[in-house]
């Protein structure tokens, strides 16, 4: 006979969301639905080139339809309470599992971008309430009457105070890393990593945060040089 | 050439620990760094001071035994190495090194460098094997293993169990060891049977060991003496989620974590389990 010592076994069900493995399955899935709004919204937005009419009635094209607007918000706002949700289960965990710190640690051989992703998101968490009272609600607008219906006017207005503009720019910058992370993270989260396709995955993310996150920008600095008005 | 070692000295998990430097001279560029260890202890001995604990086996870079930080990277500066092949000659006459133990909560301290690692044993117990029938060896090639697949699940098979991918880790994840496993038995034919099982189970017992969650921040790739890809990871996760789905009307057994040692442990010695 042994006489090891024997830790006591536990049964459970096997248990999805209990494990990080599953949390960042989830968190990769909402992040897509995100993602996948994030570029309609640019795409949508930077019709303020084209003048106040066009954006105006794309402003009113969105909510022709409250069913379908709310049914589309509602995906979005179940999908931030649960990529939130775990993240904040993950940053927890992180954060009890390394007790006695260490007198210093070097990083070899990963992104800025990964290491903040716990800075970036509440960051653009509290970015998108205040766009939410900003542009959306129009509760808290400096710079002017808030016109509902009137999408062009108050941007414009908004964008006019310089720091609503540098707020904003700031913001959409970490949107930026945020998505360079997490555009190609959600594919290792789901289990599809390759040799030869990551790398371009990589730098498609790259490629395409850049992308989004300019759109956002210029139209501040459009607002600010005058270029719109 | 000569070196200033500062190591972190902890008589054990009640002492709290603390840095001591050490000069050491005469070292000779062609030693590995545990060999300089190796010279300090005895300069301690002979002095009447306690020598530095660190742990060792094999000093050939094979059975994971040694590791510790050195000046902030585990195993140190040189890619690929593991400290008892990390000679001397990479580092600067005179350089001043800090040398810290793993630190996570699931790698408890034991003494100086020295930390306890059983929680990777109780993962691979979980479920990092393959179950076969005992009696006469089978036929060495009755099962036909593609070569792609041997080879993948060979560099998976390459993890020799350090614990660097935990202490270079940000989170404290093991999401490399475990991903490694997974990866190396997964790929070939004789895992397949137990393949979801296999993942849902590390899993769950990683899960148990109060490590961290991966967030795909790729240090550990970085420090991983064996170079194991962050490949093996999306394996994992690709794994536990079918895995979750197929077996979902299945139990997991994970076991306890354990820190104690077998004198003076607070758990029973169950005699009809261990026999
Ligand atoms: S994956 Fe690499 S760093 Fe982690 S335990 Fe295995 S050999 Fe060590
Ligand atoms: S002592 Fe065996 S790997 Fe270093």
């Amino acid at each position: 006979m042994a006489t090891t010592v024997v830790g006591a076994r536990e049964i459970q069900p096997a248990r999805f969301w209990a494990s990080t493995n599953g949390k960042k399955a989830v968190m990769a899935v909402t992040g897509f639905i995100l993602l996948l709004f994030v570029i309609g919204h640019v795409l949508g937005n930077l019709q303020v080139f084209e003048g106040p009419a066009q954006l105006n009635a794309y402003g009113r094209y969105l909510r022709a339809v409250p069913e379908i607007l709310w049914a589309v918000r509602i995906v979005l706002i179940v999908s931030v309470v649960l990529h939130i949700w775990a993240s904040i289960a993950l940053a927890t965990r992180k954060m009890q599992a390394r007790p006695v710190g260490y007198a210093n640690r070097e990083n070899v051989s990963s992104s800025y971008a990964s290491r903040t992703m716990y800075w970036s998101g509440p960051i653009i968490l509290a970015f998108v309430i205040y766009h939410l009272l900003h542009l959306t609600a129009g509760v808290v607008h400096p710079g002017g009457q808030f016109i509902e219906g009137d999408v062009y006017h108050n941007v414009v207005a908004g964008f006019s105070v310089w720091w609503v503009s540098a707020w904003y720019i700031f913001s959409m910058i970490l949107v930026g890393f945020h998505l360079r992370h997490g555009i190609w993270s959600m594919f290792q989260s789901i289990g599809f990593n390759h040799p030869r396709h990551t790398p371009i995955l990589k730098k498609a993310a790259l490629v395409l945060a850049l992308a989004i996150s300019l759109g956002y920008i210029s139209i501040p600095v459009a607002v600010m040089t005058g270029l719109i008005k | 050439m000569r070196v200033t070692l500062k190591i972190w000295r902890q008589t054990n998990r009640a002492d709290k620990g603390r840095f001591v430097k050490y000069q050491v001279g005469d070292v000779n560029p062609d030693m590995s760094i545990l060999e300089c260890l190796d010279v300090l202890n005895e300069q301690l001995i002979e002095r009447d001071e306690e020598p530095v604990a660190f742990e060792h086996d094999c000093r050939e870079g094979i059975c994971g035994s040694c590791g510790f930080m050195i000046n902030g990277v585990a195993h140190g500066p040189l890619p690929a190495t593991t400290v008892c092949q990390l000679t001397m000659r990479h580092f600067k006459d005179g350089a001043e090194l800090l040398l810290e133990p793993w630190r996570a909560r699931a790698f408890p301290i034991i003494k100086d460098l020295t930390v306890d690692r059983r929680s990777f044993d109780r993962i691979i117990a979980a479920g990092g094997y393959i179950s076969v029938s005992t009696g006469s060896a089978p036929d060495g090639n009755a099962i036909p293993v593609p070569k792609e697949a041997a080879d993948r699940a060979m560099d998976a098979a390459a993890c020799i169990g350090c614990g660097a991918c935990v202490a270079a880790c940000p989170n404290a994840s093991p999401a490399l060891f475990t991903g490694a496993k997974i990866a190396h038995l997964g790929t070939l034919p004789q895992g397949a049977p137990e393949r979801d099982r296999r993942a849902i189970h590390m899993v769950a017992q990683m899960t148990a060991e109060g490590f961290g969650g991966c967030t795909n921040i790729g240090e550990c790739t970085g420090v991983c003496p064996k170079e194991i890809p962050l490949e093996v990871i999306a394996r994992m996760n690709h794994d536990f989620i079918w895995g979750s789905w197929r077996e979902r009307d299945n139990v997991v057994t994970t076991m306890r974590p354990f820190t104690e040692w077998s004198t003076g442990s607070k758990f029973q010695i169950n005699e009809q389990e261990t026999d």
